[in-house]
C-alpha cells in the first residue's frame, strides 16, 4: 500500500549560517528510513510518465519499488542499467522539470523525490558495496572520446559495456569536466565524481589527461592511430563577457575562472598554491545555475556582501528554484531587474563599483517572452571589489578550427543529426554542450548515450 | 608524469630544463607555450617553449624565479618528474614572408626569443639579434644566439658586458644605420615590449610581441588572459600569445598582471621556502 502523504519527506540540510562558511555538502542525504518512506509514495502507475521525462530513461518505478522494500543494492542496479553516473545525477539534475515534473503525485501534492532517492541508492552503494563493475570482453575496436565531461563519460561507459576499447582524451589534468571545475564541492563532492569515474576505468576505459585535441593531436591523427570512431564532447567552455566598459579591470572574472580557481584548483583550501581574490563585496552578474554557484562560492570564501545582479525578474531566473532558495538562505542579496552598464575602477585599476540601471519587463511578445528594457535615468552604484560575469558560455573553437569537414552553426556549435548525433564527418559523433551550447549535465549524458548507440551501429555495420 | 631529463642553471635566477614530452616535441613551434603543474597542490603555470628536440622527444623550458612555483620548480632535479605538462598551446608565431628580421630578447625573455631566431635563421632569413640584460652576471644563451643569427648585439644596462644601454637604443641605432627590417620580434618584460613597439611605430615596421598574462587552463576557458588588441578583447592563450605590438594595450596588461602582487609579496615575507633561499 503506497504512502499517500501529499508532502514529500524533507531533506536534511546543513543550517544556512553554518554552511555558508564551509565547502561541505549542503544537502545531507536521506537516512534508510526516510528513503523507504519517500519511495513508498510512488504509486507504480501504469503510464510511467517519469521514465519518459528522464533523458537517459532510468526505470524509475522499478528502482523505487525495490527501494520501498529496503532492497537498496537492487535499486542501485536498476538505475545503473541506464545511468552510469547516478550519484551525480541525483544531485545536479533539474528533476523538477524532468522525471519529477511528470510524476502523477505532483498533480495533487508533492511529486516523489526521485532525484534524492537516486542519490540515496548511489550513496548507499558507494558506502556499502566495494565491488567494481567487471571489464567486458573486448571486441578489439578502438573508439576515441574527446572530453571527460558528462557526455564523454557516458558515451565511454556505454561503449565500454559493449566491448569497445575506449580512450578518453581530456584537456585538463583531471577527468570530470564541468563536474570538477564548475559545480562546487558543496553541491557535488569531488570524491563522488572520482568514485563514479573509478567505475568507468574498471570497465576498461583509459583516460588520458593533459591532451588538448586539436593541438597535441588532431582528429585525423586519431583515425590514423587506429581509432575507428570518435565522439566529441568538448563542452561549451568559452566564456562570454558583456562588452561593457571596465571588464578589463583587476577583480573582474568570468564565472569559469572564478569557479575553476575555487573548485578544480582548490584555492579555498590551505596548502593549494592557486590564488583567489580575497573579496569584501562580490557582484555576480547572471541568473543561471552557474551564477548561483559563483555567488555561493564567494560567500564561503569570506566575502561580507554577495550580490546576484540579474536583468529580468526572480520568476524568470533560469537557475533551479532550489539553488536560488539556498543562495537566499545563505545571505546572498538578489538585485533583480537590474543590469550593469559600466564597471568603475579605483585609482589602481581595480574594480570598486558596478554601475547598474533598473530594468522593466515589456508586455509578452508573440512568443510569450517578456523582454527587459532599461528604465531611463535609473542608474545607481553597487560597491564591489570583485565582479564575476556568469552570463553564459559558447563552444570552444579548438576542435572545429583543426578538423576539416566538421560543420558548425553560427554560434560555433557542432551540427549533428539529432537522432544519431552524427556530425558532417564520417565516424565523428558529437554531443553535450559542444552541440547545444551551455545546457545541463543530464542532457549531455543523454546525448552521449545516443552517440554510443549510433557509434555501435556504425561500427557493427562496417563489418 | 613528465621527467626532467636535463637541468642546467643559466645564472643565479634562471634555469633551463628539458622535459620528456615526445608528443608535444613532435608538434611544438616557435611562439607556442606549455602549462605545467609540479604536484597535486600546485598551480597551473604557463611557460613559453624555449626549444624542442623532435628526435629526443624533449621540450626545453627556461624560467626565472619570480614566485612560489618557479621557486619550487628550480629546486627539482634531473630524474624528478612534473605531474602535468600540457601543450603545445597557443598559435605559432607567424613570420609571414619577412626577409630581414630583428629578434629582440629582454632578460629571461631571450629564452623565448631564441626559437624565433632559430626558425628564421634555418629558413635562410637574415636575422639580427639584440639581447638585453641588466648586467653581465645574468647574460644567457649567448652561444646559442650567435649560432642562429647574422649579427648578435648584447646590451647591458650597466655596461658590464657588451654595449651599455637599452635594447631600444640599439634597435633605433640599427634602423637609423640603414638596416631595412621588415619585421621585429620582441619578447621580454612588458615595459620593454611596449618601448620597442613605440620605437618601431614611427618607422611602420611590423612588430610582434609575445604576451604573458595570468591564465589557468590555456585553452580559452577561463578568460583570465584577456587582453585588448586593436580595441578588441582577445584571449592570449588561443588568439595569441603573439600579437601586433602596435595594437596591444600594454598598460592594461601590466595592471592585470599585478592582480596577485599583494598575495605574492605576502607569501614571500611569510614562506620559509623563500627565507631559506635568500
Amino acid at each position: 500500500m503506497p504512502n499517500m502523504s501529499l508532502k514529500r519527506v524533507p531533506m536534511p540540510h546543513q543550517e544556512p549560517e553554518v554552511r555558508n562558511k564551509n565547502f561541505s555538502e549542503v544537502a545531507l542525504g536521506f537516512t534508510p528510513e526516510m528513503a523507504i518512506e519517500e519511495a513508498s509514495r510512488c504509486l507504480n502507475c501504469k503510464t510511467r510518465p517519469c521514465v519518459s521525462g528522464c533523458p537517459v530513461n532510468v526505470n524509475i518505478p522499478d528502482f523505487l519499488m525495490h527501494l520501498s522494500k529496503g532492497e537498496f543494492e537492487e535499486a542501485y542496479q536498476v538505475i545503473t542499467r541506464t545511468n552510469g553516473l547516478p550519484a551525480i545525477c541525483g544531485r545536479v539534475c533539474p528533476q523538477e522539470t524532468q522525471c519529477e515534473g511528470k510524476c502523477v503525485r505532483g498533480i495533487k501534492g508533492d511529486s516523489v523525490s526521485i532525484g534524492r532517492l537516486e542519490r540515496f541508492c548511489a550513496d548507499y552503494h558507494m558506502k556499502n558495496v566495494s565491488t567494481l563493475p567487471e571489464k567486458p570482453e573486448s571486441n578489439g575496436k578502438k573508439v576515441a572520446v574527446i572530453g571527460a565531461g558528462p557526455s564523454g563519460l557516458t558515451c565511454a561507459t556505454d561503449l565500454a559495456k559493449l566491448g569497445y576499447e575506449v580512450t578518453i582524451f581530456e584537456a585538463f589534468h583531471a577527468a570530470g569536466g564541468v563536474l570538477i571545475y564548475g559545480i562546487p564541492e558543496f553541491r557535488l563532492p569531488k570524491e563522488i565524481v572520482r568514485k563514479e569515474i573509478e567505475n568507468l576505468t574498471a570497465l576498461g576505459v583509459e583516460i588520458k589527461t593533459n591532451m588538448v585535441i586539436g593541438k597535441i593531436l588532431s582528429i585525423d591523427e586519431l583515425f590514423d592511430m587506429g581509432y575507428k570512431a570518435c565522439f566529441v564532447g568538448s563542452g561549451a567552455g568559452l566564456p562570454s563577457f558583456m562588452g561593457i566598459e571596465g571588464e578589463d579591470l583587476v577583480g573582474v572574472f568570468s564565472a569559469n575562472e572564478y569557479l575553476t580557481r575555487t573548485n578544480l584548483m582548490k584555492a579555498y583550501q590551505q596548502g593549494y598554491d592557486t590564488p583567489i581574490m580575497k573579496s569584501k563585496a562580490v557582484a555576480v552578474v547572471g541568473g543561471g545555475n552557474v551564477a548561483m554557484d559563483a555567488a555561493r562560492c564567494a560567500i564561503r570564501l569570506g566575502a561580507e556582501k554577495v550580490y546576484v545582479i540579474y536583468r529580468r525578474g526572480l520568476a524568470e531566473m533560469p537557475a533551479r528554484k532550489e539553488e536560488v532558495e539556498h543562495a537566499m538562505e545563505e545571505g546572498i542579496e538578489f538585485k533583480c531587474l537590474n543590469n550593469p552598464v559600466r564597471l568603475i575602477p579605483d585609482e589602481n585599476g581595480r574594480v570598486k563599483a558596478v554601475e547598474c540601471v533598473e530594468m522593466e519587463l515589456t508586455e509578452p511578445d508573440e512568443s510569450g517572452r517578456r523582454r527587459p528594457v532599461e528604465k531611463k535615468d535609473s542608474n545607481f552604484l553597487i560597491d564591489a571589489d570583485t565582479v564575476v560575469i556568469a552570463i553564459g558560455t559558447s563552444p570552444n573553437p579548438l576542435i572545429r578550427s583543426t578538423t576539416p569537414g566538421l560543420d558548425t552553426n553560427r554560434r560555433g556549435c557542432l551540427v549533428v543529426d539529432e537522432a544519431t548525433m552524427k556530425t558532417s564527418r564520417e565516424g565523428v559523433y558529437a554531443g553535450g554542450d559542444a552541440v547545444t551550447g551551455a545546457a545541463t549535465v543530464i542532457l549531455a549524458m543523454g546525448a552521449g548515450k545516443q552517440a554510443a548507440k549510433s557509434i555501435d551501429e556504425f561500427l557493427s555495420d562496417k563489418e | 608524469m613528465y621527467e626532467i631529463v636535463y637541468k642546467k642553471r643559466l645564472n643565479d635566477a634562471v634555469t633551463l630544463m628539458k622535459i620528456d614530452a615526445p608528443l608535444i616535441a613532435r608538434k611544438a613551434k616557435a611562439g607556442q607555450f606549455i602549462i605545467l603543474r609540479i604536484d597535486e597542490q600546485g598551480e597551473r603555470m604557463p611557460l613559453t617553449i624555449a626549444d624542442y628536440d623532435r628526435e629526443a622527444g624533449t621540450v626545453t623550458i627556461i624560467f626565472q624565479i619570480v614566485g612560489q612555483t618557479t621557486q619550487l620548480l628550480s629546486a627539482m632535479k634531473e630524474g624528478d618528474s612534473l605531474l602535468d605538462f600540457v601543450g603545445p598551446l597557443g598559435k605559432a608565431t607567424e613570420f609571414e614572408d619577412a626577409k630581414r628580421v630583428c629578434v629582440i630578447g629582454g632578460g629571461v625573455g631571450s629564452a623565448i626569443a631564441y626559437p624565433s631566431a632559430k626558425q628564421l635563421f634555418s629558413d635562410n632569413v637574415k636575422v639580427d639579434v639584440i639581447a638585453g640584460f641588466r648586467n653581465k652576471d645574468i647574460v644567457i644563451l649567448e652561444d646559442e644566439f650567435r649560432a642562429v643569427s647574422d649579427n648578435l648585439y648584447i646590451t647591458t644596462d650597466d655596461g658590464s658586458y657588451g654595449e651599455k644601454g637599452f635594447v631600444t637604443t640599439k634597435l633605433k641605432e640599427l634602423i637609423d644605420g640603414g638596416n631595412n627590417y621588415d619585421l621585429v620580434v620582441a619578447i621580454g618584460p612588458v615595459p620593454m615590449m611596449k618601448a620597442i613597439a613605440d620605437t618601431t611605430r614611427p618607422y611602420s615596421i611590423k612588430t610582434i610581441v609575445s604576451l604573458n598574462p595570468i591564465m589557468i587552463d590555456g585553452t580559452g576557458m577561463c578568460g583570465g588572459c584577456r587582453v585588448t588588441v586593436g580595441g578588441e578583447i582577445k584571449f592570449a592563450c588561443v588568439d595569441g600569445p603573439d600579437f601586433d605590438g602596435h595594437l596591444v594595450n600594454f598598460d592594461e596588461l601590466m595592471r592585470r598582471n599585478s592582480a596577485y602582487k599583494e598575495r605574492e609579496a605576502h607569501d614571500r615575507s611569510h614562506c620559509r621556502l623563500y627565507k631559506s633561499a635568500e
